[in-house]
């Protein structure tokens, strides 16, 4: 890591590399969540996430390779959740708790399985740094393509996507649909199950994203229990943002914020952990003032009849 | 006659297929573990072994599962109380512990005391916090109708922050660690067992576990909350007001769970560790859920998983499998008890196949 | 004319409930056909199986002559039908025009907003809409809301338009003009299936009208050959008569009054009415005219607001107090959806015998509950009421319908109440279980008890009756003693038509 320097600018760039764990997941929730399927997941799947990018680094000698893996192992543990919440009609919150336990354990074992260590993964290839040529000539703005990690340039195509697949195309309308008024989907003829068997095993893929972030991006190694409740916060910033990927990003880029300043914070004297409750705090108090008019899909967490 | 016989028979099937399908869930997760242990290499048989004696084997092992049965008992019952209520309460986690360190500050403050009073003086005031912090998101639900589960959520992670606050700045003992003093042992929980780790709690378990069971089936209070849980719309008209049972379910839940800290702060380490709790409020989700919301089946799944917490660290000794294994088995068996039809079609397909 | 849909023997159980019963159902093509019957008759069942909703348990489906399998609305959508839903299929923040294409949007990828406004554009001005097609659902008045369903279906090209009981949500002025694009999408070749409970609609808008009772068709007529006289009695007739004996007794003091009771929000129309000791007062009507609100406000579910009238009990008014005080004051409440408002399913009888009564003695002392006391008052219950169970600690929903309700009404007069509101309380029971609560009824009215009984069922209403108030839209028609009232008097009130429309039929 770059050391922090007081310098304002330095500030923008770490909150950006800080906001990508937690954009990815978050963007992941918002689709889950308009799907009408909550997911409490999210920490498990970006748990799996971090651990699939170190493995396929390990593997294949590829962080690249890390990035697939860290896809496939997250969009897995969103399969699971999408089977049984959406198949099985199991109850979402139970089911979404399951997976966080699941994962917790599982890593730790297939670490222990493979490398050989207590709860913490060889060193492998992490993911380089890239800089973008041309855009990085822009001036100020420059820096954003200067030397920074793919990923970042992944988030905004994702974060872009999902907007505009969200509110411009067919697929979005029915999505948007989907987590209000299922049964308006039903009676237009169009399967509820296929779509949110989709939008929750793309919601695990989202977070095996961010999870490869802290492990082969921000690190080079996989630790037990990495993602220390990113997951939730990601939840958190899906809400905050009024459950829409552009939302999500500027919920997760506050909550960067937040972090990023921390040590700009030592003169203040503000303990740490007020900063780090802020999240949290915020997004109760969102929650509280929106009340029944909160932006929340109306039939959010109802299984299907 | 006949259509009496056929009742009886009817309700008897569906009582025992809820504990069929929480039996089956166990069964197959153990099998899956199974699995995954002979992939890796080893022994299923040899890694049970350990597991099991572990958790059993003689009489400090037994001791050594109580230990780890009493927290999840309380967050298991807290769990369970929210849910006969029609609520989820994610936020066992947080309560134990805004609780517990309530606890800890009234048994530090008032060391002078002598036992009698300062302990329970501390475990209640640690319940009440915990009782004030649950009802917080029960206050929300009935007044502005958020959703319980993400309020729930957002709150462990305010009381995880605060809690760390309190043993970094202003209860911090001298030293590294971010801890507090050691509590008087006036405000201790004295130890069952010599050389463990098993106190008291276990009785304040018990009783827990007992009152419970008094309240939700015995009380009026209890009635209320239950019907609430069961159909809100009959409970309005036989006069039971919704919101005041969110109010006083949530809030419930909230001062059992916070004894799950209480007792293990104030009987195991006799001071308030930073981070001390790895999950019990999510464990107890399990607990409840394997339990069936009953506290008799909450003692039973709570008893299930600390032996397999126990039993974990032997077979981690003497095996190649990582304590972790058992995570994995709880993680599997939440996820079997959520979706019964996981069993139900398991089932169906074997009597096909016959 | 040919037919364009013909459904044969159409029979559906849900669990033990039979909702439709052997219907033949035949639509003309080019027709405005009302399928007609009460609350809880099968139509809803019976249009959600042709629409694909619900799969029949025996019969079949012919559309346009030829054998149809729906297995799901996908299905009737591709055969040309349309339905338009009692509780609207929309989105409440998409805009009109969202949710008119979705399921078939426009453009292959992207929405083409372009060509839907301008494909929508087209079919407004073809059918004579008018509609802001960017407004979002939410700020829609409900009239739009429903032309918006409309749409909906002629959008998708339905030739075949299901509406499910689409003035229910109506004010008077957007019921015409919702006739008037009916007529206008008859006139353009389209099939309209109308389900109702009203009758006035019925005769205005239908050619021909098939009855629903029980589940079962009863009738079918061309409009031409009918009245609303005898629709009404076909809609709430019952075959088979109790014998009640009903002795002639004085009724005594005022218990209940009720004083300029507004039912609707949104209506001047207010009801006043008091019931005596020893008398039941009953409340005829077609439902959806005020019953539920009556039965809500009465037992404190439904606030009253302060400008909305009074309830007085013994002359105390109880319309601000809670349900809980109400109960307390001394009065049984037997719902008219069981349910919903008065069973605990996963509870045990016993338990069930303790609502609305669980903090009073001898059931509960201190908190407690006392078993011994509430299974000896449940076990007496179910010797005296003759309640078919193995023993008390069996949970309600293995119950019949009609112990269910015994088990309910035996709770409601355990207290020895001074008034009793008996809602539809012979809804959906077996004739053993209809007859036990009539005889019933009768007894607390010799026990001089005030009783309010709100029925669907006529002849319920005036066997058991001492007066009747006919409701109609919130407010009475004609308050008699039951005696001065014939049974078509009593139809024709129930449809709307005062007693100046009587000469003219």
């Amino acid at each position: 890591m770059p050391i922090f320097d007081v310098l304002t600018w330095d500030i923008v760039l770490i909150t950006f590399r800080l906001a990508i764990p937690i954009t990815f997941a978050a963007v992941g929730g918002t689709l889950s969540e308009r799907s009408g399927v909550i997911n409490i997941g999210l920490e498990g799947m970006m748990l799996m996430g971090a651990f699939g990018g170190v493995l396929g680094s390990f593997l294949t000698g590829s962080a690249w390779m890390g990035l697939v893996f860290a896809m496939i192992l997250g969009g897995l543990a969103g399969l699971v959740h999408a089977v049984l919440s959406v198949h099985y009609k199991a109850n979402q919150v139970v089911s979404g708790v399951g997976i966080n336990i699941l994962a917790a354990g599982l890593t730790v074992i297939l670490v222990r399985a493979i490398w050989g260590k207590e709860g913490m993964s060889a060193q492998v290839e992490s993911l380089d740094m890239v800089t973008v040529p041309l855009l990085n000539k822009i001036p100020y703005l420059g820096d954003l393509f200067t030397d920074q990690t793919p990923l970042l340039y992944l988030m905004i195509l994702v974060v872009a996507t999902a907007w505009f697949v969200m509110f411009k195309t067919n697929i979005g309308l029915r999505l948007r649909a989907l987590g209000d008024h299922p049964q308006a989907v039903r009676t237009a003829g169009i399967s509820i199950k296929k779509y949110r068997f989709i939008c929750v095993i793309l919601s695990g893929v989202l977070s095996g994203l961010g999870g490869s972030y802290l492990s082969i991006v921000h690190n080079n190694i996989f630790v037990q229990g990495m993602t220390a409740g990113r997951g939730f916060m990601a939840l958190a910033a899906n809400i905050f943002g009024g459950w829409n990927p552009a939302g999500s990003f500027g919920a997760g880029l506050i909550f960067a914020f937040a972090q990023a300043i921390r040590l700009n914070m030592l003169e203040f004297e503000i303990p740490d952990q007020f900063i780090q409750m802020l999240p949290y705090i915020v997004t109760l108090l969102i929650l509280v003032l929106a009340g029944r008019k909160s932006r929340a899909p109306e039939s959010l967490g109802a299984p299907d009849e | 006659m006949n259509s009496k016989v056929k009742n009886r028979a009817l309700s008897v099937s569906l009582i025992t297929e809820d504990i069929i399908i929480s039996l089956f869930s166990i069964v197959l997760a153990l099998l899956v573990g199974a699995i995954i242990v002979f992939f890796l290499g080893n022994s299923p048989v040899e890694a049970y072994g350990a597991l099991l004696s572990g958790a059993f084997g003689s009489v400090r092992s037994i001791a050594g599962t109580l230990t780890k049965t009493v927290p999840l008992i309380f967050t298991g019952l807290a769990v369970a109380i929210a849910f006969r209520c029609g609520l989820f309460n994610i936020g066992a986690e947080g309560q134990l512990y805004v609780g517990s360190i309530a606890g800890v500050i009234v048994g530090l403050s008032l060391p002078f005391l002598p036992a009698v009073i300062l302990l329970p003086l501390s475990i209640l005031s640690g319940m009440s916090v915990g009782f004030l912090w649950g009802g917080i998101p029960g206050f929300l639900k009935a007044r502005f109708q958020t959703h319980e589960v993400i309020v729930t959520v957002m709150l462990n992670y305010v009381a995880i922050f605060l809690t760390s606050y309190l043993v970094n700045y202003p209860f911090k003992s001298d030293g590294m660690v971010a801890q507090t003093d050691m509590l008087p042992l006036a405000a201790q929980l004295p130890k069952l067992v010599q050389k463990t780790q098993l106190s008291a709690g276990l009785f304040i378990a018990i009783a827990a576990v007992f009152f419970v069971y008094w309240f939700l089936w015995k009380t009026s209070w209890g009635y209320e909350i239950r019907a609430v849980g069961e159909n809100p719309s009959a409970a309005e008209a036989g006069g039971i007001g919704r919101k005041k049972n969110t109010f006083l379910a949530m809030a419930l839940s909230g001062s059992i769970a916070s004894l799950a800290g209480i007792t293990h702060v104030h009987g195991i380490y006799g001071r308030f560790i930073e981070g001390y709790s790895p999950g019990f409020g999510f464990t107890g989700i399990a607990v409840a859920v394997l339990g069936r919301n009953h506290p008799f089946g909450v003692v039973l799944s709570a008893i299930l998983f600390g032996a397999l917490d126990a039993g974990a660290l032997r077979m981690d000794r003497t095996t190649e499998i990582s304590s972790d294994l058992v995570i994995v088995i709880q993680g599997l068996v939440i996820l079997f008890v959520a979706a019964p039809g996981i069993i139900r079609s398991i089932s169906t397909r074997l009597r096909g196949g016959k | 004319m040919d037919s364009a849909i013909e459904m044969r023997g159409i029979t559906k159980h849900f669990g033990s409930v039979t909702a439709n019963k052997s219907v033949d159902f035949v639509v003309k093509s080019r027709e405005i056909h009302c399928l007609l019957g009460e609350n809880g008759a099968g139509k809803t069942t019976l249009m959600k199986i042709l629409f694909g909703l619900y799969q029949q348990d025996e019969g079949e489906i012919l559309i346009k002559g030829k054998l149809a399998a729906i297995a799901s609305p996908k299905d009737a959508l591709s055969r040309g039908m349309g339905m338009v839903h009692q509780h609207f299929m929309l989105v409440n923040r998409m805009t009109a025009l969202e949710n008119i294409i979705l399921g078939k949007e426009t453009g292959r990828f992207l929405v083409d907003y372009k060509k839907a406004r301008k494909e929508l554009g087209a079919l407004a001005k073809r059918y004579r809409f008018k509609i802001d097609l960017d407004c979002p659902v939410a700020d829609l008045s409900v009239g739009e809301k429903q032309r918006v369903e409309i749409i909906k279906t002629l959008y998708r090209g339905a030739d075949i338009l299901i509406l499910d009981e689409p003035t229910a949500v109506l004010t008077p002025g957007e019921v015409d003009e919702l006739f008037l694009t009916l007529q206008e999408l008859k006139n353009q070749n389209k099939t309209i299936i109308f389900i109702t409970h009203k009758l006035k609609e019925t005769m205005d808008i239908a050619d021909r009208i098939t009855v629903l009772r029980n589940g079962e068709k009863v009738a079918e007529r061309e409009k031409e050959a009918t009245n609303r006289r005898e629709l009404a009695l076909l809609m709430v007739g019952r075959e088979v008569s109790f014998d009640v004996k009903k002795s002639a007794q004085k009724p005594g003091a005022k218990v209940i009054e009720v004083e300029g009771l507004k039912l609707f929000p949104h209506s001047d129309k207010t009801i006043s009415f008091s019931i005596a000791e020893g008398e039941i007062f009953g409340i005829a009507g077609v439902e959806g005219n005020g019953q539920l609100e009556l039965e809500e406000m009465m037992m404190g579910m439904r606030p009253i607001p302060s400008d909305g009238g009074s309830i007085k009990l013994n002359g105390v008014d109880i319309s601000q107090i809670s349900t809980k005080k109400r109960k307390l004051s001394g009065m049984g409440y037997i719902p008219s959806d069981r349910h919903k408002r008065a069973m605990l399913h996963g509870f045990s009888l016993e338990e069930n015998m303790l609502l609305g009564y669980h903090f009073v003695q001898p059931f509960v002392k201190h908190g407690q509950i006392q078993k011994k006391s509430l299974s000896k008052h449940t076990a007496e219950a179910v010797m005296r009421y003759k309640i078919s169970t193995p023993d008390t600690s069996q949970l309600i929903k293995y119950l019949s319908g009609g112990n269910q309700q015994k088990l309910i009404v035996s709770r409601e007069i355990s207290r020895d109440p001074v008034f009793v509101l008996a809602a539809q309380p012979t809804r959906g029971l077996d004739v053993g279980a209809i007859e036990f609560v009539y005889e019933l009824l009768m007894e607390l009215r010799s026990e001089k008890k005030a009783i309010l009984l709100i029925s669907a069922e006529l002849s319920e209403i005036m066997q058991l009756s001492d007066r009747i108030g006919v409701l109609y839209e919130g407010e009475f028609m004609d308050v008699k003693a039951s005696e001065n009232f014939s049974r078509g008097e009593i139809g024709l009130l129930m449809a709307g038509s005062g007693s100046e429309e009587k000469a003219n039929e």
